[in-house]
């Protein structure tokens, strides 16, 4: 394990208001695993709805903001795969200065810098009694990078099930499409709605007929989405961000 | 005139409405991508294959004026008569003429997505004459009056059952058998007459090659080779940017055509016109339409490197669920919404937004067109011209601003109660009848990251 970073902790909008239990497990994670995390208290948003949306300009005030807050640090961590992909390959809608490219250089998602950075191979805190099917996000899977895909024939590699596997007691299902978009999309849930749902459906289904009991993902907006869906649909199926099985959690 | 976009969203809840249409529609699609990942699994070059086509493409587009006047003097040499088109209008007169020339009444053709995108049809039968498709899916297409929804399987979005209602009406066939086999031979018996008495038969070009002034028209019915040969005159129609330089460039194209588009290795039949037969002509029309202007355009020119396989379409989850009509174009899927817009900015304003930029289509791409990058950035470029509908562009006008303030971000985000109407307005606008239309919102909770932050680590120092 390297020597202890200065980590600031990146908490996206939606985990602060909707899963706060996720930030709190990817705070106590960190320091677990012996790093120092500061949480800025005036961080709102990397900029990502407004650029995703097309409307770069309008991300340029968060983004500026999220460098008074973060150009502090050596590394800035998150734990979700959208914003840090935002951060690293988008955020272009303020002046590329030296700090700017700091921050966009050493921003990680949760996993990869667990599994790249600090190079974790042991939870010994974690047991996760239960079947689970690991939900890769988009930006994750194919522009993060932390998991084979289907497309590219590549030989298997997944670092969020490398990190699981060092759970007790976690057993992994196997989807039909694992590789499947949820059909979050972040606006494209609201103007595309019915795709959306059909899309999420989907994927509940998937997981839920391979057997499992739970679907696991580093990406809380395809969670929130996903289970959304099979709350209305009434498919039994619980849904947990992977900091809290890391940290712990037991159910 | 007013233009007005294309509604994708409406199109695409109808088409999930119908659940046994859209339930078909996605798992045959689906099985294609599967028999594609076959395919690439059983050729240990796969990648290097893509490398090499992207190649290939970049090099015949960065150098395309001498690629095609070589095409042109070698065509011509083999005594092919070439003409240029530089849009639709002209590609319409050009192939009306040659045709008023020889007397035609009746014209046979096979799948061309140019002459879709040209509406050549309705423009001759205007002139009097009948143009019918040869291709069964095209052919079922034509006869119920809409466009084709996918640029390889024209008809994948109907069931067999539909086919049969459609063929009982045009060739008074039962309408209750759906056997595929029924259904292929009324094509068959209808077609063949309709073939041998044609004046004149059309094709499209997969692949034209420069060195040698000759082309290929690759399918899987052989209706290619009856529209070409049986009539005394062939014309071929192709998009510019469709060259390759050098015969040998070819077999990185075959090797990936028909197994990225349809998980075989190869098309029934890939035929090569060099001439005109004895006693027949042969025309090719080379046809612009937009391609220069879009060769120009520096986050969108590769998307000229397509080969039409359509595998962008078959990976889509998006398109998988909202049938190709639904785009309200002749090219749908990902690839049709980064070309769309180049024809018609208003129009297909909406395309680019319908994807969840999931990335699949970019790297089942065999040309690798970063396809789900072009769609970010025609965003960027639609938001630029004004090209948004109001109410987003203004929230995400104000979301920007009231991120950019932690104070009022802060204020608005008071209490977890408030929380929850605030937060999905920042994040997705203040819309919640389309979250909630169809889920549930996520569980309330007692306080935000923050506060809880605040309480359990800035006061307890």
């Amino acid at each position: 394990m390297k020597t202890t970073m200065k980590i600031g902790l990146f908490v996206p909008c939606y985990i602060d208001a909707f899963f706060p239990k996720t930030g709190i497990a990817t705070l106590e994670l960190l320091e677990k695993c012996g790093q120092h995390v500061e949480y800025p208290m005036t961080q709102t948003c990397c900029g990502q709805p407004m650029a995703n949306a097309g409307c770069n300009a309008d991300a340029a005030v968060a983004e500026d903001l999220f460098i008074r807050n973060f150009a502090r640090y050596d590394a800035i961590v998150v734990p979700s795969g959208s914003c840090a992909n935002h951060v690293r390959h988008h955020f272009d809608a303020i002046p590329q200065t030296d700090e700017v490219e700091h921050v966009r250089r050493n921003t990680y998602e949760l996993v990869e810098f667990l599994h790249d950075i600090l190079k974790v191979q042991e939870f010994p805190w974690a047991e996760f009694p239960h079947k689970v099917g690991l939900h890769n996000s988009c930006s994750t899977l194919r522009s993060l990078r932390t998991a084979s895909m289907s497309e590219l024939g590549e030989s298997f590699f997944s670092k969020p099930m490398a990190l699981l596997s060092h759970v007790k007691g976690i057993s992994f299902v196997t989807p039909k499409r694992p590789d499947e978009c949820c059909g979050f999309g972040g606006t494209f849930c609201i103007t595309e709605e019915a795709v959306s749902v059909r899309m999420g459906l989907d994927k509940i289904q998937d997981h839920y007929t391979a057997g499992a009991e739970y679907i696991v993902s580093a990406d809380s907006s395809c969670l929130m989405h996903q289970q959304g869906c099979a709350e209305r649909a009434g498919v039994p199926i619980r849904f947990i961000h992977i900091a809290e099985i890391l940290n712990g959690s037991r159910a | 005139m007013k233009v007005t976009p294309v509604n994708h969203a409406k199109a695409a809840e109808e088409f999930i409405k119908d659940t046994s249409h859209e339930r078909f529609h996605d798992k045959r699609l689906w099985d294609l991508r599967q028999k594609r990942d076959e395919q690439m699994h059983a050729l240990p070059e796969w990648q290097e294959l893509r490398s090499l086509a992207s190649q290939i493409k970049e090099h015949t587009l960065t150098h395309l004026p001498d690629y095609l006047e070589q095409f042109e003097a070698n065509a011509t040499k083999n005594g092919i008569h070439v003409h240029w088109a530089v849009d639709a209008a002209e590609h319409n007169r050009i192939v009306g003429e040659i045709l008023k020339k020889h007397g035609v009444r009746s014209l046979i053709k096979s799948k061309s997505m140019v002459t879709e995108e040209c509406e050549m049809a309705p423009y001759l039968a205007q002139h009097g004459v009948c143009v019918i498709e040869t291709d069964l899916g095209e052919r079922i297409q034509q006869l119920d009056k809409q466009m084709p929804s996918h640029i390889v399987v024209p008809a994948v979005h109907k069931l067999a059952s539909d086919v049969a209602k459609l063929f009982a009406k045009h060739y008074n066939t039962d309408p209750d058998d759906d056997d595929p086999h029924s259904l292929a031979w009324a094509q068959r018996l209808a077609a063949r007459p309709v073939i041998l008495s044609a004046d004149a038969g059309m094709t499209g070009v997969n692949f034209a090659v420069a060195e040698t002034g000759s082309f290929v028209v690759c399918t899987n019915e052989g209706n290619a080779d009856l529209s070409a040969t049986v009539p005394k005159l062939h014309i071929a129609t192709l998009g510019i940017e469709r060259l390759v330089p050098r015969m040998a460039d070819l077999g990185v194209f075959i090797r990936l055509l028909s197994r990225s588009a349809l998980g075989s290795p190869i098309t029934q039949y890939t035929t090569h016109f060099r001439a005109p037969q004895k006693g027949s002509e042969m025309h090719v029309v080379l046809v612009d339409n937009g391609r220069s202007h879009r060769l120009g355009m520096k986050d969108f020119w590769t998307s000229l490197k397509c080969i039409r396989c359509g595998a962008c379409m078959n990976t889509c989850p998006v398109y998988r669920r909202s049938g190709g009509l639904s785009y309200g174009a002749v090219y749908s899927g990902p690839i049709g919404a980064i070309i769309d817009p180049t024809f018609n900015e208003r129009k297909y304003s909406t395309l680019p937004f319908a994807s969840t930029m999931n990335g699949s289509c970019t790297h089942v791409c065999p040309v690798k067109i970063n396809i789900h990058e072009q769609l970010y950035q025609w965003r960027r470029v639609l938001a630029e011209h004004h090209e948004l509908p109001f109410v987003k562009r203004e929230m995400m006008r104000m979301a920007g601003k009231l991120l950019g303030q932690p104070k009022l971000y802060r204020a608005a985000l008071r209490g977890a109660e408030t929380a929850l109407s605030v937060v999905p307005r920042v994040l997705l606008y203040n819309a919640m009848n389309p979250w909630g239309k169809n889920r549930e919102l996520p569980p309330p909770v007692s306080q935000t990251f923050y506060a809880w932050y605040q309480e359990n680590r800035i006061k307890k120092g």
